[in-house]
């Protein structure tokens, strides 16, 4: 088995746990920037040359071979330029379902699959037996909805060791089996944009372009902005409006629109959506296609609320009612559909009203 | 399972000698600068060091400066000789290991030093007409050319001596990276006629964390550490006798020994690049076919990555190397590889095997048994 090491404190003892089970394991580090300084300093992100020392030294603890991939080309491909495009679409991206879907479970997956190696095991915190898919028993460090998007055959290809474990417990683990990691802070934020500011980070790929903010009740302009791929649907701060609403409320972006590079602003009820598309759907559950709506919840952000909902398969297209309004809905992001604790299956957010 | 250690050209394991004569004198207190008796007997053994390696390598011991390794040696030779001749041109080889090119290069960045690199052939070899014309261009110019003796990649020897007569022709002070060289190839500092040369103890048998520059008379670099005045003011630093024992015993035993382990180490890499070719047939050998090291096999297996094939081989005991520079273990394609004219592709697709004093059929056994198999799994999984 192949174990992805990050550098950090869970896919250490992920490594660790399979290992110890009797299994022929080897770590891989993989390296996602060519120019490995470049990223994050310190020991938030998992793309350092740190975390890559981090990481040889808890496979060296756990006495399994280590190497280092480089997936730094197929990473800034299918990762950080989809990134930035999906932003510049108007659409709010997930980089770290983007990076399970793409490099940990097709890229990854695919070359250890080749190479001799039957699974990829990560520190993920989510629990799969059967290639069912569930929640963490840590409700609060759950990974459910960033896996959401891999098929039953990437899943028929992974183990996530931490499922059963609350990340305290995987702590004291690390620390038990002598793991210098085990103290490490989590990693937060794009990982690959090194000082945390998105909206910089795109305005230097993308230009700055100024555009107009519209009311969406009154239809007049309100303000401007300098590129609308820096907002996010639900946004309320840093809009930067002088005049005040004719409600005197606050304003939050209902939508952008790219091509005339408009963000249109309102209430906060406008914001709130019933039904939602979503586009590349995917059935990875128990359940089957669900061609007559079935009832079940739906998450639409990491770590966001959960909503109750029916949800119907329709061509390529995935319709989710939900059973009381959701705000803050930005296309791009995934819906993941749960059936209790259990993922049944997800889609990327297309529209939302 | 034993292992197939194919590594030598990166390390190759202590020869008994060179651990007697280390061990020997690990445990005895003596500064080789102190005046004292405790002090002149730490010199002597300094000193018959130093005379056993100037005589295994041609050289007179006043040429010998010790060093804490090959890659210090070439640091010394290379921003030494430049900042003693102020003259902005160094001429390099483009296939230098990185303890050469990367001074060159730094002296570029920051000293104003117009780095050229001298083109190689598609075996890597330096032609004599190449320095000829990059000397041409404007002799007076140039503070030194340096060109290794042979290459810790693919193996090809340079015909130093040649290359060092037409530095000289025009003044030019010649140096060499002779660490893979010594105990390999006949390795005469006299004969070959350049004026300083690299030689590095853990190559031959020695402990890793010493080496030395031999510096011809009358060559005088600006030292690179300054301090106590040691190695003719050139270097200065405690000299670690245990170390240079070691060093010396190795280089001893290694050079004496080395016809007849050079012709069986011929023998049986002849025999790893005919199984290897037999097993992959479209395997293709990179270097010089004739002019290279007896120890070293370098094989581009296209269709496949480097890492991958290594990584393979490891689980299978054998032990290789990609031979590329690493950067948080991540695999560039190799500039010598690149610079001998092929693809970025046929480059990360490499692996060399280097043989060295304890090498067996048995190690040559193990690779022709698993490579063909494992060329077959890393090309499935292809070039990522």
């Amino acid at each position: 088995m192949l174990a992805a090491m990050s550098g950090g404190v869970d896919s250490a003892v992920a490594a660790a746990r399979i290992a110890e089970a009797g299994h022929d394991v080897t770590g891989v580090h993989l390296a996602l920037s060519s120019n490995p300084q470049s990223y994050r300093t310190g020991a938030r992100g998992c793309c350092t040359l740190e975390d890559a020392r981090d990481a040889r030294r808890a496979a060296d603890v756990i006495g399994i071979p280590f190497y280092v991939w480089d997936m730094a080309e197929r990473f800034h491909r299918d990762v950080v330029e989809d990134f930035v495009s999906e932003y510049a679409a108007g659409r709010t991206p997930n980089p770290c379902l983007r990076c399970n879907e793409k490099i940990k479970f097709e890229a990854v997956l695919d070359r250890a699959l080749a190479l001799g190696f039957d699974a990829v095991a990560t520190g993920h915190h989510a629990r799969l037996s059967d290639g069912v898919l569930r929640r963490s028993v840590d409700e609060g460090k759950d990974q459910s909805y960033v896996l959401g998007v891999l098929t039953r055959k990437q899943l028929s290809h992974a183990i996530f060791p931490l499922g059963d474990s609350t990340k305290a417990e995987v702590r004291a683990e690390a620390a038990r089996r002598g793991l210098t990691v085990a103290d490490k802070p989590d990693s937060h934020d794009v990982c690959f944009i090194a000082d945390g500011d998105t909206r910089a980070f795109l305005a230097e790929r993308l230009g700055a372009a100024e555009g107009p903010i519209v009311d969406a009740l009154t239809g007049q302009v309100v303000g401007s902005h300098e590129g609308a791929y820096g907002f996010t649907v639900g946004q309320r701060k840093g809009l930067h409006i002088d005049r005040p609403a004719a409600d005197g409320r606050p304003r939050y972006v209902l939508s952008i629109e790219p091509v005339s590079n408009t963000v249109t602003v309102g209430p906060r009820t406008s914001l709130e959506v019933l039904s939602i598309v979503g586009e590349r759907p995917i059935w990875n559950g128990p359940v089957r296609e669900p061609y007559e709506p079935i009832t079940c919840t739906v998450q639409l952000r990491a770590h966001g609320e959960v909503y109750g909902c029916r949800a119907q398969l329709s061509g390529d297209s995935l319709h989710i009612e939900l059973d009381a309004p959701a705000t803050g809905v930005a296309a791009g992001q995934g819906a993941v559909l749960y059936d209790g604790d259990t993922v049944i299956g997800s889609a990327t957010i297309a529209s939302a009203a | 399972m034993g292992t197939a250690y194919l590594d030598h050209a990166s390390t190759t394991p202590m020869l008994p000698e060179a651990i007697e004569a280390m061990t020997a004198h690990l445990g005895q207190v003596g500064n080789a600068s102190s005046l004292h008796a405790t002090g002149r007997r730490t010199r002597r053994v300094v000193e018959e060091s130093r005379e056993t390696i100037a005589c295994a390598l041609g050289a007179r011991p006043s040429e010998v400066v010790f060093t804490a390794g090959g890659t210090e040696a070439d640091n010394l030779a290379i921003k030494g000789l430049f900042w003693a001749r102020k003259r902005p041109r160094i001429l390099i080889s483009a296939v230098e290991h990185h303890a050469a090119l990367d001074p060159a290069y730094w002296l570029g960045d920051h000293h104003g030093a117009k780095v050229e690199l001298l083109e190689v052939d598609e075996h890597g070899r330096v032609h004599p007409d190449t320095l000829r014309a990059a000397i041409a261009c404007d002799p007076d110019d140039v503070a030194l050319v340096s060109v290794m003796w042979a290459n810790n990649e693919v193996g090809t020897v340079q015909p130093v001596r040649v290359l060092a007569a037409i530095a000289h022709d025009h003044g030019i002070p010649f140096h060499t990276d002779a660490v893979q060289a010594v105990g390999q190839l006949p390795v005469s500092f006299a004969e070959s006629g350049v004026d300083a040369m690299t030689v590095s103890a853990h190559k031959v048998g020695g402990p890793i964390g010493t080496g030395a520059l031999l510096l011809a008379r009358g060559v005088d670099p600006v030292p690179v550490l300054h301090g106590g005045g040691q190695e003719r003011d050139i270097r200065s630093g405690t000299l670690d006798a245990p170390a240079i024992a070691g060093f010396a015993a190795a280089v001893h035993a290694a050079v004496e020994r080395r016809p007849a382990t050079a012709a069986r180490l011929s023998v049986l890499r002849d025999d790893l690049i005919g199984r290897v070719r037999q097993a992959v047939p479209d395997v293709i050998l990179n270097g010089h076919p004739v002019e290279r090291l007896p120890g070293n096999a370098h094989f581009s297996f296209p269709g496949c990555e480097g890492d991958a094939l290594l990584m393979l081989l490891d689980a299978k005991g054998v032990e290789c190397s990609t031979g590329s520079a690493c950067s948080a273990g991540v695999a560039r394609p190799s500039h010598v590889l690149l610079a001998m004219g092929q693809d970025g592709a046929r480059a990360r697709g490499s692996l060399r095997f280097s043989l060295g004093h304890t090498s067996a059929e048995a190690d040559v056994d193990r690779v022709a048994e698993v490579i063909g198999h494992v060329v077959e799994r890393a090309r499935r999984a292809g070039l990522s």
